[in-house]
């Protein structure tokens, strides 16, 4: 290759890096295994930092006319804490999953770019520390993570710039990685492997990249309006000058929707993965989750100003909107109806993982319900913008969300970090979150009916709203507590010894399992050759004609073949560890500085980045050999 | 066999129970509940509510129901170490399954599509027709009947308490009315985006800056209806209260004679010294009529709250109905510090002496 003398001559100041152990490894990582940790570990932190400001919202709302925080306070505090758990939590850490867990599904060494895959990590981080630092730059965003124009535009203080920089920074975050990983899962998949044996995870993980691509333009074209009208004093939601308020609702709404499928699928992916293994039956109506999956993929782009029922779009709008809203309902209950008809006549083994399945599958249920209560619409015009609707998202995004990430957690840190995780702290924490969770979100629908608006830091006691939400504090120092369970869990399993009793523990049924825990850098020795879904499972059984599971003799499976000999991972040119997508990270929220305080700073951004980019372009992907 | 018999007769129990704690939910004491609508339209939207909402329960019991007898019915055995039939899917069921939900859906719409179009309609010809003004962080009215003209030939204005008859629909006309206050970014009263909510009469309708939403309602009982902002709109965006003092017919015509007339003017010496310093300007040169209107005086200012009839007994509550007109400590420390009183309050601190807060406290308490 012609470019291959190029980086010696950038070596000079940046020499290829090559250790891939040690705290540098981490920097200059392409693993996707690697990446996949850092974006756990990271969106876990920003996780703790959200779950603080809800507490301090509850804090403030223990009773009326409280001041644990002021009104300036409270209106940072919830815009953090929306804004944190939706950007910087649920989306990384689904992206956390999606890292590690989709090319060892598919039988890949890595994603399809992986230099690329770092670049999207270190612009997510960097992009959240951004945000948060507006804590310390004049004000954090206080206009809802939902930024209504003309408040946001208008707001004297500085913070709902971080908040449109911000989510610009991470949009390219999670716009590059959306493009790399549905690259991998459409073209890196093993031989064998068609899309109908795709695990049923994987699948879903590519559902989610296709609504990314599709979603952020329209989120990044409304954010850079958001800016310019702050900034510069353009007019786009500036009625007295030609501008229009609805249009931003119709932009962010637009992204905003299939923004909550962004935020369930992979839930919905992890609870379809993991309820088969532990009822010892494959899920049922495979193609049918699928299909269903990509079908509110598609309708979730069509139900937006489910929204704006309020904001005067006149019965013609409301009445649409209503009825695709409802329709929705239909995908997702088919995909519930099969995975009760999974667990049908299984044998359910309630080990951790399961139980956090079934409880997420059982509080999205609830969820999912209220969420069909606000198809209609006439009902809705009372409770949009109450805590009825905290309580229902709440129930959608932590009820199913988090619930399954926890699931999926238990479930996968054997395979990630060749430990297993205390099944007993596993089983106390589920019940405790159980019980804080239903204690703090239930009664807010009770909340919202009876007349409390949203994103109100305080209200008076004549309301008589005092006693729900007290039982609401309470319940959300109980999930606090949870999570301080699953920390001291992995703290005392970290201590433990590495290495499994047993190298598959769930008797697990996709191809990850075939690998060593935690795999080796290469992921497989060979690339395994895929045979059926559920791949692994059917190397370890067969049914026989009429249904029955067999086991099948060790060394008997159709890819145990001597004669090809197993592979040692010699040979095995894996990309090599890069500085360049770092630095090119590095200058997104230099330019974003830039934007609010001088010119000069965003030369100097763009200047970093550009400088990346040419390193990185330059750069071979495999290192010569030294 | 004894126990499940037990859980069997005990069930229809358990639905009353059910059942009498959500009647509990419908308690009219307090303010904002939706569940005890005084309004045809609020009542409309809560009549819809409940039976979707046991359609609800009914889904809720038979899939979480079903889920717990599962994990009970299915749960693993030590002495059972066999597997289960391995059944991949039945297209039957998955067809079953996408219509059934389908149906349910269609049913509960049919209502929905009516009542969105029912509601949708504009008031007929008898209805009192106001303009409803959010402002960062207040609400003011405008009766814009052309019998509703004042003697010095204004609108009836209020801010704060809509007055409405008893039993006549009113259209209200809702505008985001900010943008008259100029000054720094801290001081400017912005038109933004608030919604209009009084929950007992009926559920919300946005109020955007360019154009104008429109919403019907009635009560049916003469009472006070309190409502707020619902629609995130700033700093206080959670201080935006309001309330609807809904009159009998012959209340109703002496509260829209009293309005008529302009302002009273003070006999009373403290309270003409009030007056004279809320026409003329205070000590610290602050002018109150910058932004407040009198009527019949030369104050008339649309910016802030109309203070014509400030006293009158269906003015409750003031600055965002936060405090009690009643509550005189509350109206002295407002004045004393407004910006510390309502963080953000967009009413400047004109460093008032006391002696300057009585007096003009004598004087809104005079304005009946």
């Amino acid at each position: 290759m012609a470019s291959v003398s190029v980086p010696r001559t950038a070596a000079g100041i940046l020499r290829r890096p090559t250790a891939t152990t040690g705290v540098w490894s981490w920097f200059t990582t392409v693993d996707h295994k690697k990446i996949g940790i850092m974006y756990g570990v990271a969106a876990f932190a920003f996780f703790l930092i959200g779950g603080l400001e809800a507490l301090l919202i509850r804090a403030q709302l223990a009773g009326p006319e409280l001041s644990v925080v002021n009104a300036d306070q409270y209106n940072q505090l919830f815009t953090m804490h929306g804004v944190t758990m939706i950007f910087l939590f649920v989306m990384p850490m689904a992206a956390a999953f999606f890292n590690y867990l989709i090319p060892l599904q598919i039988g890949a060494r890595d994603v399809a770019f992986p230099r690329l895959n770092a670049f999207s990590f270190w612009v997510f981080l960097l992009g959240g520390l951004f945000l948060y630092s507006s804590w310390f730059l004049g004000g954090a965003p206080n206009g809802g993570w939902f930024g209504y124009a003309p408040n946001s535009t208008t707001d004297p203080s500085v913070g709902m710039s971080f908040y449109a920089l911000g989510l610009l920074i991470t949009g390219i975050a999670s716009a590059a990685s959306a493009v790399n990983l549905a690259v991998t899962v459409i073209n890196m998949r093993a031989p064998g492997m068609s899309l109908f044996r795709v695990p049923i995870f994987t699948w879903m993980g590519l559902v989610v990249q296709f609504l990314l691509v599709f979603s952020l333009p329209i989120i990044t074209v409304a954010l850079f309006q958001l800016l310019f009208d702050r900034r510069w004093d353009t007019a786009f939601f500036d009625p007295t000058r030609g501008g229009d308020p609805i249009l931003w609702q119709h932009m962010f709404w637009l992204f905003g929707h299939p923004e909550v499928y962004i935020l369930i699928l992979p839930a919905f992916g992890i609870i379809s993965e993991i309820l088969p293994v532990f009822s010892r039956k494959p899920l049922f109506g495979y193609q049918f989750v699928v299909f269903s999956g990509i079908a509110i993929g598609f309708i979730g782009f069509g139900v937006w100003a489910h929204h704006m029922y309020a904001a005067g779009l006149g019965p013609v709008a409301n009445t649409a909107f209503g009825i695709s809203t409802a329709i929705i309902a239909v995908p997702t209950g088919v995909k519930i109806f099969n995975w009760m008809a999974t667990m049908y006549g299984g044998d359910l083994r309630f080990r951790s993982p399961m139980l956090y399945v079934v409880g997420a599958i059982m509080m999205f249920v609830i969820g999912g319900l209220s969420g069909v209560m606000h198809s209609v619409v006439p009902s809705d015009y009372q409770q949009t913008d109450t805590y009825f609707i905290v309580a229902h998202f709440h129930y959608v995004i932590f009820g199913g969300g988090v619930f399954a990430f926890f699931a999926g957690l238990v479930f996968w840190w054997p395979k990630v970090f060749g430990r297993m995780l205390s099944e007993r702290l596993a089983k106390i924490q589920f019940w405790i979150m159980l019980v804080g969770f239903n204690l703090t979100f239930g009664p807010m629908h009770v909340l919202g009916m009876q007349g409390m608006i949203r994103r109100s830091f305080t209200y008076p006691e004549a309301l008589g709203l005092t006693f729900w939400n007290q039982m609401a504090t309470v319940g959300s120092y109980l999930i606090a507590v949870a999570v301080l369970v699953f920390i001291a869990n992995v703290v005392i399993t970290q201590r433990k010894p590495k290495g499994l009793d047993d190298e598959d523990p769930w008797d697990a049924r996709s191809l990850e399992w075939t690998t060593s825990s935690p795999p080796p850098e290469h992921n497989f020795d060979e690339i395994p050759t895929v045979h059926a879904l559920d791949e692994f499972w059917h190397r370890k059984y067969v049914e026989d004609e009429r249904g029955r599971v067999v086991r099948v003799p060790a060394g008997a499976a159709p890819d145990h073949d001597p004669a090809r000999g197993g592979g040692s991972g010699h040979a095995i040119h894996l990309p090599s560890p890069s500085f360049w997508p770092l630095v090119a990270a590095i200058g997104l929220p230099v330019m974003g500085y830039g934007v609010l305080y001088s010119w000069w700073v965003l030369a100097l951004g763009a200047l970093v980045t550009v400088v990346g980019l040419y390193g990185w372009a330059l750069e071979p992907s495999v290192a010569e050999e030294a | 066999m004894k126990s499940k018999a037990r859980w069997t007769r005990s069930w229809p129990l358990a639905l009353v129970l059910a059942a009498l704690a959500l009647s509990a939910c419908s308690d009219p004491n307090l303010p904002q509940n939706t569940f005890a609508p005084a309004g045809p339209v609020a009542r409309k939207q809560a009549d819809l509510f409940w039976p979707v909402f046991w359609v609800a329960v009914g889904v809720f019991l038979v899939v979480e129901g079903g889920i717990v007898w599962m994990a009970i019915r299915f749960r693993h055995r030590r002495d059972r170490d066999r597997f289960p039939a391995q059944i991949h899917g039945n297209s039957r069921l998955e067809v079953g399954w996408t219509i059934l939900p389908a149906v349910v859906i269609a049913v509960i719409m049919v209502p929905t599509v009516s009542l969105i179009w029912d509601l949708a309609r504009p008031a007929g010809a008898g209805a009192l027709n106001v303009t409803a003004e959010g402002h960062q962080w207040w609400w003011g009215f405008r009766y814009t009947d052309e019998d509703m003209r004042t003697s010095y030939d204004q609108p009836i204005v209020t801010a704060d308490v809509l007055v409405i008859p008893v039993g006549r629909d009113v259209s209200l006309s809702l505008e985001s009315a900010g943008g008259l206050i100029g000054g720094g970014p801290e001081q400017a009263d912005y038109a933004v985006i608030h919604s209009f909510w009084v929950p007992r009469l009926a559920g919300k309708q946005d109020v955007v800056p360019g154009r104008t939403n429109r919403l019907v309602l009635r009560a049916d009982e003469p009472g006070t209806y309190w409502g707020q902002c619902a629609e995130f709109c700033g700093l206080q965006h959670a201080q935006m209260r309001f309330r609807v003092v809904a009159l009998p017919q012959a209340e109703w015509e002496r509260w829209v004679a009293n309005q008529k007339r302009p302002a009273v003017t003070p006999t009373d010496p403290e309270a003409r010294r009030g007056m004279d310093l809320f026409l003329n300007g205070v000590s610290g040169g602050g002018q109150c009529i910058a932004c407040h209107a009198v009527g019949g005086t030369e104050a008339a200012s649309p910016a802030g709250p109309n203070l014509t009839h400030f006293a009158d007994p269906t003015h409750e509550c003031f600055a965002g109905c936060i405090w009690e007109t009643s509550d005189r400590a509350a109206l002295e420390e407002w004045l004393r510090n407004p910006t510390q009183a309502k963080l953000g309050s967009k009413m400047p601190d004109y460093n008032l002496t006391e002696d300057e807060i009585d007096a003009l406290v004598a004087y809104l308490y005079s304005l009946t």
